[in-house]
């Protein structure tokens, strides 16, 4: 039904700026999610879409219409707010079918698409109730029949789990994702949760200070972040970070941190040589860790185990080796007692490679 | 507060509650025991005057028949529920505005109307008298119904600003994307869960114009025109010589409508008191 | 879309007006239009005028001359003004600070749980309630020198042996007056601050009670502390309304005996109403400006740092 574009769209609070120069093309039907942590501009970006917010610079288009000093109401969009924002006078009912009313659509049609929007969710029953007699996620049912009553042509979400306990969270997740995949609208997403973002969306836009970080799809965020922030940022517990020297090694060049050393890959040798720099910042993550029995210096990290946290479908050991404080996981199956030594084998192919003053990815 | 000596809580709460009670209420039954005296009783100094002797209703019959307590009421009515109606929807407009709208100089605005709300009635009296006699208002209960929105309109704006804070920002943003224009947004959403608000607001202003004296007494001279406080205080009161019995019982009736609109919304008029002293 | 078209036709009259309504902007302009119309013309306008009358010798009926300082000249060497200044000053002080104290004791008393709360603060609040002018009225009547009884009631405990002459000996209608004035006032100070005691938490007293505090500790290093932000703001509005208090003082002593009553609202009331002297009475009144000014600052200061 419509693409989505941002050119160029700052926007500035007397001297702050909260979004910086975004550049951003959502494809028709494309779930996109904007992550990030608090005051990223995240937010703003998105209530730039909707219209509740001014542009101070750039560009917006929904489809091929500018819409950039569009009032809201004409911009054809639905929006799920963080706390509902349910008119607590009325019913469910009208609540759904205040769009409607506004847009002076007949009874009858109204009376339909409310059906309609009720069965899909799941809420026929609750019609008559008013919010105050709604449970948190029933609640949030009539935020999302609400918005997809309209059928606009571009659904925004702003954290609408976030009120939500964990449980229910993860299952709403599911059926949000599955209300788009049948209503093929074209969606954006805010959400600080690295995990909602991740599983929802068709690709991701990664926050920070008003600018964005990397675009791409979930794995590809995962598999190749473009920079130390978006390394730490996606994929929990977090990818362990530390700075260490480029030495010689037996045929190659080897990462020296205190007395942990790893021999790089050939490839990744190549690369650095280019690179030309000392110093740098390596980022492994917890799971590219696997437990060995034998230490063999340039291959595997000796350490002591400092504290032992299992989750369940997986055991994260915090150890020391020598300077560095490493977290892995290492699988259910694992056995590990606190206050042991311990040998950890890291998978050099999954190395992650940052500049030190930059954090830009020298990986690829 | 769990665990308590019996003796303590005598001390500590029912003595000094008792005593606060009965200073807070001794007045009125002074008042009360005054209505129902004959005047032979009332000025009877060998009689206990805390007890009635003769119940008598004639002092209340007095007042209804022999002055024009009626009209006085009516008048007041007229002036209390005007004034209220204007400074309400005065002040729900500028509180909306102010609150919600954000516009340039929404928040000095918001700042002189809570000034004008310092500024006392004894400053303002004499300049607003010539200024009512300018605009030949003088001695018309007009004057009383444009003059009172200048006290209401202040405490209003102030006190339903603070309701409309306390209605989530969302919740108009959302009617704006469902397609509601602000005026509508504003009767629809706001209005309605604002009532509360709007009420207690209403209570206030209907109570203080009812309450109101020194305008009253300055702007109104002729006797037909006066309201209820005014009234009683200039026609039972004939050089020395003091109808105490009606002029009591002319102020236990004018009291009753007040206590009565306060007796049904006790809660709001606490609410909106305790809202506003925390804004 | 089928509801596309609309924003192609190009905007009439009314389209323009209702787009122009959406800009905060206009419609926030509109919108506080009639309140500050009313304000403007019978509060910051009459405001402004009273200061100029001050200035002037306009009598009623007649337009006046400016005359410079001479209204407050002739103020300064009246000693009839410099009673009725002392006489709001001591009426003001004495009254809040008995309110205050009062308020803040019946507030404390009420501030548990008991049967008849509801009822007990509706009580409490009555004569806040009831018109001024009426309650006063009431007490004019209590007040009498033959008939009270007040004084009854105490001749006969054998406390006094003749009837007080509430109003008739200038120190005695003083008292009377801030009686009077303190009976109407303390339910506005005990419900204000009643609500500031509901939000002090439970916990922190029974910390102190594990501490070993007793009630006036409790008090002094609990209570008190956490009710000031609050105790001051309801302090300045009971002192602006207290120094201009006209009906109580109007209605019982009319600022007798022989003017040994008037506070500044009663006798510029009675130079500009009864005796037709609008300047000189607006001179009086603008007296009160200074602490009016002094107290509205202090307001400020402390909802400025409650912010």
């Amino acid at each position: 039904m419509a693409e989505v574009r941002l050119e160029n769209v700052c926007k500035h609070y007397d001297k702050v700026v909260a979004v910086d120069n975004f550049n951003l093309s959502i494809q028709d039907k494309e779930f996109v999610v904007l992550v990030g942590p608090s005051g990223c501009g995240k937010t703003t970006t998105l209530r730039m879409i909707a219209g509740l917010e001014t542009i101070t610079s750039g560009r917006i288009f929904i489809g091929d219409r500018l819409i950039n000093d569009l009032p809201a109401k004409e911009r054809n969009i639905a929006m799920v707010f963080q706390n509902y924002a349910l008119y607590p006078h009325m019913t469910v009912r009208d609540n759904i079918a205040f769009s409607l009313e506004m847009r002076k659509r007949p009874k009858e049609e109204i009376e339909q698409r409310v059906r309609e929007a009720a069965d899909i969710l799941g809420i026929e029953h609750l019609l008559d109730r008013k919010p105050k007699q709604l449970s948190g996620g029933q609640r949030q049912r009539v935020a999302v029949g609400r918005a997809i009553v309209r059928k606009p042509e571009v659904f925004l979400f702003d954290e609408p789990l976030s009120n939500l306990d964990a449980k229910l969270r993860v299952q709403t997740r599911l059926e949000l994702k599955k209300l788009h995949e049948r209503l093929a609208t074209t969606a954006v997403y805010v959400t600080h949760d690295q995990v909602e973002a991740m599983t929802m969306g068709d690709r991701i836009v990664v926050m920070k200070d008003g600018l964005i970080q990397q675009v791409g799809s979930p794995m590809e965020l995962y598999n190749t972040p473009a920079n130390r922030f978006v390394a730490g940022f996606i994929g929990s517990p977090a990818m362990n970070f530390f700075e260490a020297e480029l030495a010689g090694g037996t045929d190659g060049l080897c990462l020296q941190s205190g007395e942990v050393r790893l021999d790089l890959l050939p490839e990744q040798c190549r690369r650095l040589e280019r690179y030309g720099r000392k110093r740098i910042l390596v980022g492994i993550r917890p799971e590219d860790f696997r437990p060995c029995e034998r230490h063999e210096q340039g291959q595997t990290i000796s350490g002591e185990v400092e504290v032992v946290e299992p989750v369940g479908n997986e055991t994260y050991v915090n150890f020391r080796a020598g300077e560095l404080n490493l977290i892995a996981a290492v699988g259910r199956k694992t056995i590990v007692q606190a206050h042991t030594r311990m040998v950890l084998q890291p998978a050099m192919e999954h190395l992650h490679l940052f500049d030190i003053d930059s954090g830009k990815s020298i990986s690829k | 507060m769990a665990i308590e000596r019996s003796g303590s809580k005598l001390f500590k709460f029912y003595l000094p509650l008792v005593m606060y009670l009965v200073f807070l209420l001794f007045p009125f039954y002074w008042m009360v025991n005054t209505v129902f005296k004959s005047d032979k009783e009332l000025y009877d100094m060998s009689l206990n005057p805390f007890y009635i002797h003769h119940p008598t209703v004639h002092n209340i019959v007095r007042l209804f028949t022999e002055t024009i307590f009626l009209r006085w009421m009516a008048n007041t009515f007229f002036v209390a529920i005007l004034a209220t109606l204007i400074s309400l929807a005065a002040s729900l407009l500028a509180a909306y505005a102010i609150q919600r709208l954000r516009f340039k100089t929404s928040g000095p605005t918001g700042v002189a109307i809570f000034l004008a709300y310092l500024i006392p009635q004894t400053i303002l009296f004499i300049p607003l008298a010539s200024i009512i006699f300018k605009l030949k208002l003088w001695d018309s209960l007009w004057a009383l119904v444009l003059t009172y929105p200048t006290f209401l309109v202040p405490f209003c704006t102030w006190l339903l600003m603070g309701y409309f804070k306390s209605i989530p920002k969302e919740m108009e943003e959302c009617a704006m994307i469902d397609g509601a224009s602000r005026i509508r947004i504003f009767w629809k959403i706001i209005l309605p869960l604002c009532l509360p608000g709007v009420l207690s607001a209403g209570i206030f202003c209907f109570t203080l114009s009812w309450n109101e004296y020194l305008y009253a007494l300055a702007f109104i001279s002729s006797s037909a025109k006066k309201t209820v406080p005014i009234g009683l205080v200039t026609e039972l009161v004939r050089g020395d010589i003091y109808h105490w019995g009606s002029l009591m019982a002319g102020a236990l009736c004018a009291s009753v409508p007040v206590a009565l609109v306060y007796s049904f919304f006790v809660e709001q008029y606490v609410a909106g008191m305790t809202g506003a002293l925390k804004e | 879309m089928e509801s596309e078209s609309i924003y192609d036709r190009p905007p009439g009259m009314r389209q323009r007006f209702s787009r122009a309504l959406e800009n905060p902007t206009v419609l926030g302009l509109l919108f506080v239009a009639p309140a500050e119309l009313l304000l403007l013309v019978f509060l910051a306008y009459p405001f402004v005028l009273g200061i100029w009358l001050g200035f002037t010798d306009t009598i009623v009926g007649r337009q006046g001359h400016y005359i410079g300082w001479q209204n407050y000249i002739d103020l300064v060497n009246d000693t009839q003004f410099w009673l009725t200044a002392f006489n709001t000053f001591f009426y003001t002080v004495i009254a809040v600070i008995l309110k205050a104290v009062l308020g803040i004791g019946l507030a404390v008393v009420l501030n548990r749980d008991f049967k008849a709360k509801g009822l007990v603060r509706a009580i409490v609040l009555l004569p806040w309630i009831i018109p001024t002018a009426l309650s006063a009225l009431c007490f004019w009547w209590l007040y009498d020198a033959t008939f009270s009884g007040i004084s009854w009631a105490l001749v006969r405990l054998g406390i006094i042996d003749h009837y007080i002459n509430f109003l008739g000996d200038p120190w005695n209608a003083r008292w009377s007056l801030i009686a009077a004035n303190v009976w109407r006032g303390v339910p506005f100070f005990t419900i204000g601050l009643l609500a500031g005691l509901q939000t002090i938490s439970p916990d922190l007293y029974e910390a102190a009670d594990i501490d070993g505090a007793g009630s006036w500790k409790k008090f002094r290093r609990i209570t008190l502390p956490l009710l000031t932000p609050l105790l001051t703001v309801v302090t300045v509005f009971s002192t602006i309304w207290t120094f201009a208090d006209f009906q109580l003082v109007w209605i019982i002593t009319k600022g007798g005996p022989a003017g040994a009553t008037h506070i500044f609202g009663t006798l510029s009331y009675e130079r500009a109403m009864q005796g037709g002297h609008f300047g000189m009475g607006a001179a009086i009144s603008n007296f009160m400006l200074p602490v009016l000014v002094i107290c509205v600052l202090i307001a400020f200061m402390f909802l400025k740092k409650e912010d």
